[in-house]
């Protein structure tokens, strides 16, 4: 093991203490073999371990931005600083992208002297066999009747047969002839390919974050979705995405199926959720159906179609007085809790007032799929399917803020402008609606009916290039690795020598893995060279039994 | 059978397995404890080995001389301790194939951390029992033993949960992949931290019965010499890491990709795993520059191990529902849904 690490061109063995007082360019020289050892590169993979803690306990915008602006809200004071640390978005941070920047780096400059070594070495000769072969942790010696050069042929058929590479040297004046032989050279150049192949894979993860996005939307059942920007809720692209390049797909979603365990002790967990949708991949091309599952995406060309939410859309129908529609449709209302309590809102710009004038009224609550209700909890949902659907709603009048010219959620009332819908004895106006029924709004402002129930699917789109680069790469890299830590490097050499009228010969070996043991690898041998019906010469060893 | 005959099955193999584990753990306390009384090791022989082992490559070649001078009634028990072994594993195998045949529709007893745990601590005695010849880890007996059954008893008592059918998220053959991946390649990193652990107590009490200028004897003196025991660590930990790379940096992002439509998100479990791949990683380099080989080392192992467990146990207690992968409660996938339109 100790002899694997000195051999090794990589890891400069001690670094003097500090810089020594030098010219800029010899600093510049020490710096760069500083930065490329690999005791540095120890020290960066901590840092890196250390650096990533942070944004598994801070809330990270990119990972979950409601639970962050949560918690930015809960600690006003901790907020500002946490944001100029970077602490919401650790894994952009400039920290965090030094510590990764510095590892490659040290990275490449470790691997490139590395590969010119090992480019030399690959073609190289076994070494010459050391002068003392019993110097070795590993020998043998044994003798024999045969001519040594018959036993150096049937050591170098035994070693090629185990796929050793292999030299004969022919005896030459006093200097008796030796086999040398080498295999593994696979180690290293598993360890360089792994290491190659994570540059591959940040690469790949580069091009993916660069080029690509990701964008969410929610499709109301029978509506559908064109890859278009404003088709999102929310959309991230990298860097050098070019909005022209959403590929020109759309798609309507026919249905959506859930199954809810109805009973057990996991009664109410979602099963088997899966939207039917017709795609084209371009306008005017075919139409095609598909399911889309959660696990089974809809790829179109590049891009994925991940089905990852759903919940419901109450259809709900505003009337004036005179019957005429202010607003009908389908409002979709966000999952609150498992029990699919959800929360939305209406926004009617133009609803009628007493006297025929206009206003803008809004409306914002909570949809009960199994509406209950006690005097302690309020209204409650439970159980997460429809089976007795119901609305509970306030109503608000005013100015919605729509033209104000700022972006507005859909999903949240902006109550600045608003006003609540007071009954005359002061109390807020409540629209309890079943399914199907309708309420009355105060002031003959008309009114509004629960008329049906849709569902909505969450749909995620994302392109990712890259992915493919990515992917290779961690293959590569594990195949090297797989090469480095198993395959075993080492080295044999036999000699073989007349004396006395018999052949001595001497067999040692060196392993250069670390945990490597060649004992029986020499044994072996050792039993091929010996004579048939063997003289019971017991061959030397050095080591006993042992746990390999 | 039905599901629910098939889950009272399973936990009543659990309640066998363990009490099975008790009965080895304490034939394998007797052994050692024959082996306090017998005579102790030769010491200078081993003192011999291991200066040689500081430096050369000759580390461990006199290693398994201290097995070899045990007495009758140590090799005795230390045999009716593996025996009993081999078939409380065999009952935690039927343990955790039942908990799988429970569920309906039947599935891989992955679900939750109940059974994780229990699939987890069953790799940890396979993985003891089919290296046990190879390596000679009889002195490892009582350690896995005494291990297993108090991870076995936390399990029952704290993290026991009915058998409940798997969420969608979680069908996947993919699941399948990454759970045996990461769950062998825990174990592995397991039996490896208990020989770092062995390492460090070993080397310390090396260098104080050293100071003291004692004899040794006891079961320290019993385990191998410190680079056998270092090198064991680093077998186990690379049989590991690669396992490891694949579970957490392969399948893992293939699986979350389809389940959640993004490869790498850095969710708090991920960053974990990324976090423990990273430490090992930094374990392998240690023991190949000096200065940092042997003890820094194994601590490293240690600290690869604790990130490793707590992912597992920690980031379930205390992120909660603030990680996708948190089995903990069943979340409707809607619930990520985001608020800011
Ligand atoms: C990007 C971060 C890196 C990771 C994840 C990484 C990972 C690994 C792993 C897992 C091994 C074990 C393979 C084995 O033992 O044969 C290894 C070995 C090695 N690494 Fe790295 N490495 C990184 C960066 C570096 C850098 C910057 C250097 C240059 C100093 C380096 C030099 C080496 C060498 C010389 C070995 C062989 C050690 C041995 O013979 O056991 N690595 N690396």
């Amino acid at each position: 093991m100790a002899a694997t690490t000195t051999e090794r061109p990589a890891g400069p063995p001690a670094e003097p203490p500090g810089p020594p007082s030098l010219s800029p360019v010899e600093l510049a020289r020490w710096s760069w073999r500083q930065l490329t050892s690999m005791r540095t590169a120890l020290i960066l993979l901590f840092l890196l371990a250390l650096a990533a803690i942070p944004g598994s306990v801070v809330p990270q915008t990119a990972v979950d931005s409601v639970r962050a602006s949560r918690w930015m809200d809960d600690h006003p004071r901790l907020t500002p600083v946490y944001e100029k640390l970077g602490l919401f978005s650790v894994y952009d941070s400039v920290w965090f992208s030094a510590i990764y920047i510095l590892l490659v780096i040290s990275l490449v400059g470790c691997i490139v002297p590395r590969l010119r070594v090992y480019w030399r070495g690959v073609r190289a000769e076994p070494p010459r066999a050391p002068r003392r072969l019993d110097r070795l942790p590993e020998h043998r010696t044994l003798e024999t009747d045969a001519e040594p050069g018959a036993v150096l042929e049937a050591a170098r058929a035994a070693l090629r047969s185990r796929r050793y590479r292999v030299r004969v040297d022919a005896a030459e004046g006093t200097t008796p002839g030796a086999v040398r032989a080498e295999r593994g050279k696979l180690r290293e150049g598993g360890n360089l390919v792994f290491h190659l192949s994570i540059l591959v894979v940040l690469v790949g993860f580069a091009l993916g974050s660069l080029l690509g996005f990701k964008g969410g939307a929610i499709v109301v059942t029978g509506d559908g979705f064109a890859n278009t920007l404003s088709q999102y809720d929310d959309f991230e692209a990298g860097s050098f995405f070019d909005v022209a390049d959403l590929e020109p797909f759309d798609f309507t979603v026919d249905g959506f199926d859930v199954t809810f365990l109805q009973e057990g002790r996991q009664a109410g967990m979602a099963q088997k959720f899966r939207a039917d949708v017709t795609y084209r991949t371009a306008p005017g091309a075919e139409d095609q159906q598909r399911e889309v599952a959660v696990n089974h995406p809809l790829s179109i060309d590049d891009t994925d179609v991940f089905l990852i939410g759903h919940g419901y859309a109450p259809n709900i129908t505003v009337r004036n007085t005179d019957g005429t529609v202010a607003y009908s449709g389908p409002v979709v209302f966000l999952p609150e809790d498992t029990t699919f309590r959800s929360f939305g809102v209406v926004k009617v710009p133009d609803a009628e007032q007493a006297g025929g004038r206009t206003t803008q009224l809004g409306l914002e609550g909570e949809f009960y799929p199994t509406y209950g209700f006690t005097d302690e909890s309020g209204p409650f949902s439970a159980f997460p399917d429809s089976k007795n659907p119901a609305l509970s709603m306030l109503a608000w009048t005013g100015d919605l803020g729509l033209d104000s010219g700022r972006s507005q959620s859909v999903y949240a009332l902006d109550k600045d402008g608003l006003d609540p819908l007071l009954k005359s004895d002061g109390q807020p106006v409540r629209l309890d609606l079943a399914l199907g029924r309708t309420a009355e709004l105060p002031d003959g402002m008309g009114t509004v009916t629960f008329d049906g129930l849709s569902r909505f699917v969450k749909l995620q789109v994302s392109h990712t290039p890259g992915q493919s680069t990515a992917l290779v790469g961690v293959v590569l890299a594990l195949l090297g690795l797989l090469a480095s830590l198993f395959v075993r490097p080492r080295r044999v050499w036999v000699r073989a020598r007349r004396e006395g009228g018999r052949t001595l010969v001497e067999v040692a070996g060196l392993d250069r893995s670390a945990g490597g043991d060649l004992s029986g690898e020499l044994d072996a041998l050792v039993g091929r060279l010996r004579p048939a019906g063997a003289s019971d010469t017991p061959a030397t060893t050095r080591s006993p039994e042992e746990p390999t | 059978m039905t599901h629910e005959q098939f889950e009272v099955l399973s936990n009543q193999a659990v309640a066998a397995c363990a009490a099975a584990y008790f009965l080895a753990f304490l034939a394998h306390l007797g052994q050692w404890a024959a082996g306090r009384r017998a005579e102790p090791v030769e010491v200078a022989r081993e003192r011999e080995a291991v200066t040689v082992g500081a430096g050369a490559p000759t580390a461990g070649r006199a290693a398994a001389a201290p097995v070899t001078d045990e007495p009758e009634r140590m090799l005795l028990l230390g045999r009716v301790g593996v025996a009993v072994t081999v078939v409380a594993a065999a009952v935690h195998f039927v343990a955790v194939l039942t908990r799988g045949l429970a569920a309906d529709p039947v599935r891989v007893p992955w679900g939750n951390m109940y059974e994780f745990t229990l699939t987890g601590t069953f790799f940890v005695v396979l993985g003891y029992l089919l290296l046990y010849k190879r390596f000679g880890l009889s002195w490892l007996s009582p350690v896995v033993t005494g291990f297993v059954l108090v991870i076995l008893m936390v399990d029952v008592l704290a993290l026991y949960e009915p058998v409940v059918p798997l969420q969608d998220s979680l069908q996947s053959p993919w699941l399948v992949i990454h759970v045996v991946a990461a769950v062998i390649a825990t174990a592995a990193f397991t039996i490896g931290g208990m020989c770092s652990v062995l390492y460090l107590v070993k080397s310390r009490w090396e260098q104080r019965t050293d100071a003291a200028g004692r004899t040794r004897g006891g079961y320290l003196a019993r385990l191998p010499e410190l680079a056998v025991l270092d090198r064991i660590a680093y077998r186990t930990h690379a049989f590991g890491f690669p396992i490891w790379t694949f579970a957490a940096l392969i399948t893992g992002p293939i699986w979350a990709h389809y389940a959640w439509g993004r490869y790498w998100g850095w969710d708090p479990k991920e960053v974990w795993a990324f976090i423990t791949w990273v430490v090992y990683a930094a374990y392998l380099h240690a023991r190949a520059t000096s200065g940092w080989k042997g003890s820094s080392a194994a601590v490293i192992a240690l600290v690869g191990l604790a990130t490793l467990w707590f992912n597992f146990v920690g980031i379930n207690f205390f992120f909660g529902s603030g990680s996708q992968h948190s089995y903990a409660v069943p979340e409707p996938t809607a619930v990520v849904l985001r608020l800011d339109g």
